[in-house]
C-alpha cells in the first residue's frame, strides 16, 4: 500500500474511532435526517402534490441538509484543546491528511445517507426494487464532490465563532450543481427512463468530482498551514 | 514574505481614500448625467415602451458586479501565488462592490421584468446564476467577517474566491440544462442587440460611468482598508 494512502487511512481511521466512541454527531446526524423527511411529508398538502412527484427533491435535500450537519463535525473536534496542532506537527504530507479527513468526512456522510434511503422508503412509499443500485450510484457520485469543499471549508469556518452558521452559508452555493443533478437522475430512475436520458447529467456529476476533488486537495494546504 | 511589508501609512490612506472619493463622485455626477440622457434624448423603444429605460442602469450594473467578482477570482489565484497583501486588500474591495453592484443587477432586474414578462423573478438560467454569485460573494464577506488574523482572512478568502471561479461554470451549466430539459412558460428573451444608434450611445456612456464608479468605490474601499491597517498598527505600538 502506498505510503500517503496509509496515512489518509490512519487520520480516517483516527476519527471514525472517535466517532465510534461517542456517536454524538453521527446520531444526532441521522436523527436529523429522519426529521427532514418527516417535516417534509407534512410540508405537502397530500391532495394536491402526491409523494411520487416530490420524493427525488425531498430525497436529496435531506442529504444535503445531513451532510452538512455531519461535515461539521470534522473539524471542530480538532478545535477543542487544539488537537489540530498535534495533528499538523505529525509527520504527514498535507494531501494525506486532506484524503484522511475528506475519507471520514464520506463515512459519516455515508452512513447518514444509508440510514435516510431506507426511512426515504418507507416515508415516501417509493419502489426502489428496479433502481436500488442506480440510486446509490447516484449517491456515491453527488456526494463526493460537495464533501470535497466541505472538508475544505470546514477546515476554515472552525477558526471563526460562527462554524456551524458560515459552513451552509458559504457552501450552499457549491451544493447546486451535484444536487441538481442528482435529483434530474433520481427523478429519471425513479420514472423507469433509459440511462440515455441520464448521461449527460452522470456527466457533470463526474466532472464536478473531479474537478473539485483536485482543487481542494490543491488549496488545502493553505488552509491548514500558517 | 507578507510579514516584512511595512504597515501603511495614515498619510497614504487619506491619499488613496481623497482620490477614490473624487473618482466615485465623478463617476455619480455622471450617471445622474446618464438619466437625463436616457429620458430625454433617447428614444422610447417601441414594444417595451418606457420600461425599457431601466435596461441603460441593469446593465451597466450587471456589467460591474461581473467585473468585480471576476477580478475576485483571478486576484485569489494571484494572492496564493505572490501572497501579496495589496491583492488581498483589493479583493475584499473588488467583492463589497461587486455585491453592491449586484444588489443595484438583481433589483433593477425584477422591476423591468414585471411589466414585460409579467412576472419578478423566473428560474432563467441567466437570472439564478448571477443570483447564485450574488450569495456566493455574501459568503465570501461573511467568512471575511468572521476571520480576525489577517494573512489567515487572505488565505482563506483567497481559497473561497478560487473554488467560485471554478463553480462558476458548473452552475451554468447545471441551471442551464435544468431549465433547457424542463422547458418554463414561455418567456421572452431579450432580443440580440441591434440598437439604434442613439440607445447604444446612452448604454456605453451608462456602461463607461459605472465602471467608474465601480474604479472610484473599490479606491474608496482600498483606501479605507489601508486606513483600518493603520490604525491597526498604530494602536499594537
Amino acid at each position: 500500500m502506498p505510503e500517503g494512502l496509509r496515512l489518509a487511512l490512519v487520520v480516517a481511521g483516527k476519527d471514525i474511532r472517535a466517532e465510534l466512541r461517542s456517536k454524538t454527531a453521527l446520531l444526532s446526524a441521522t436523527v436529523f435526517a429522519a426529521l427532514v423527511l418527516v417535516i417534509f411529508n407534512f410540508a405537502r398538502d397530500p391532495t394536491a402534490l402526491s409523494a411520487a412527484d416530490l420524493a427525488p427533491s425531498a430525497l436529496w435535500v435531506t442529504f444535503a441538509f445531513a451532510a452538512m450537519v455531519a461535515m461539521n463535525r470534522a473539524f471542530t473536534v480538532e478545535r477543542e484543546h487544539d488537537a489540530i496542532d498535534g495533528l499538523l506537527l505529525a509527520p504527514i504530507p498535507r494531501e494525506a491528511l486532506f484524503a484522511g479527513k475528506l475519507l471520514a468526512n464520506l463515512a459519516f456522510v455515508a452512513t447518514v445517507e444509508a440510514v435516510a434511503l431506507p426511512l426515504f422508503v418507507l416515508f415516501f412509499n417509493v419502489d426502489l426494487s428496479r433502481s436500488l443500485w442506480g440510486i446509490l450510484g447516484t449517491a456515491v457520485l453527488a456526494t463526493i464532490g460537495f464533501v470535497a469543499v466541505g472538508t475544505v471549508f470546514g477546515a476554515m469556518v472552525v477558526r471563526t465563532r460562527f462554524a456551524e452558521l458560515l459552513l451552509p452559508v458559504l457552501l450552499l452555493p457549491f451544493m447546486v450543481p451535484p444536487l441538481v443533478g442528482a435529483v434530474q437522475v433520481t427523478s429519471r430512475l425513479l420514472a423507469d427512463r433509459p440511462l440515455s436520458e441520464m448521461l449527460g447529467w452522470l456527466r457533470i456529476l463526474a466532472a464536478y468530482d473531479v474537478v473539485f476533488v483536485t482543487l481542494a486537495a490543491l488549496v488545502f494546504s493553505s488552509v491548514v498551514d500558517e | 514574505m507578507s510579514a516584512a511589508v511595512p504597515p501603511p501609512s495614515r498619510d497614504r490612506a487619506r491619499a488613496v481614500i481623497r482620490r477614490g472619493t473624487v473618482l466615485s463622485t465623478i463617476a455619480l455626477l455622471g450617471i445622474a448625467g446618464v438619466y437625463v440622457l436616457a429620458a430625454a434624448f433617447t428614444p422610447i423603444e417601441a414594444r417595451q415602451g418606457v420600461a425599457q429605460k431601466i435596461f441603460y442602469l441593469h446593465v451597466p450594473a450587471a456589467w460591474s458586479a461581473l467585473l468585480a467578482f471576476s477580478l475576485v477570482g483571478i486576484v485569489s489565484v494571484l494572492y496564493l501565488w505572490l501572497e501579496d497583501p495589496r491583492l488581498d486588500r483589493f479583493a475584499a474591495s473588488s467583492a463589497e462592490v461587486g455585491v453592491v453592484f449586484a444588489a443595484v443587477m438583481l433589483t433593477t432586474g425584477p422591476i423591468w421584468a414585471k411589466p414585460i414578462w409579467g412576472t419578478w423573478w423566473t428560474w432563467d438560467a441567466r437570472l439564478t446564476l448571477t443570483l447564485f454569485l450574488f450569495f456566493l460573494f455574501v459568503g465570501y464577506l461573511s467568512l471575511r467577517g468572521a476571520l480576525h488574523d489577517r494573512r489567515e482572512r487572505a488565505r482563506f478568502s483567497a481559497v473561497v474566491g478560487i473554488m467560485g471561479l471554478v463553480l462558476v461554470p458548473f452552475v451554468h451549466l447545471s441551471v442551464y440544462l435544468f431549465r433547457t430539459l424542463h422547458p418554463q412558460p414561455i418567456v421572452l428573451k431579450p432580443s440580440a442587440p441591434s440598437l439604434p444608434w442613439e440607445m447604444l450611445r446612452t448604454l456605453l456612456v451608462s456602461t463607461l460611468m459605472f465602471t467608474l464608479l465601480y474604479v472610484g468605490l473599490v479606491t474608496l474601499r482600498y483606501g479605507i482598508g489601508l486606513a483600518a491597517e493603520a490604525r491597526e498598527a498604530h494602536d499594537a505600538g
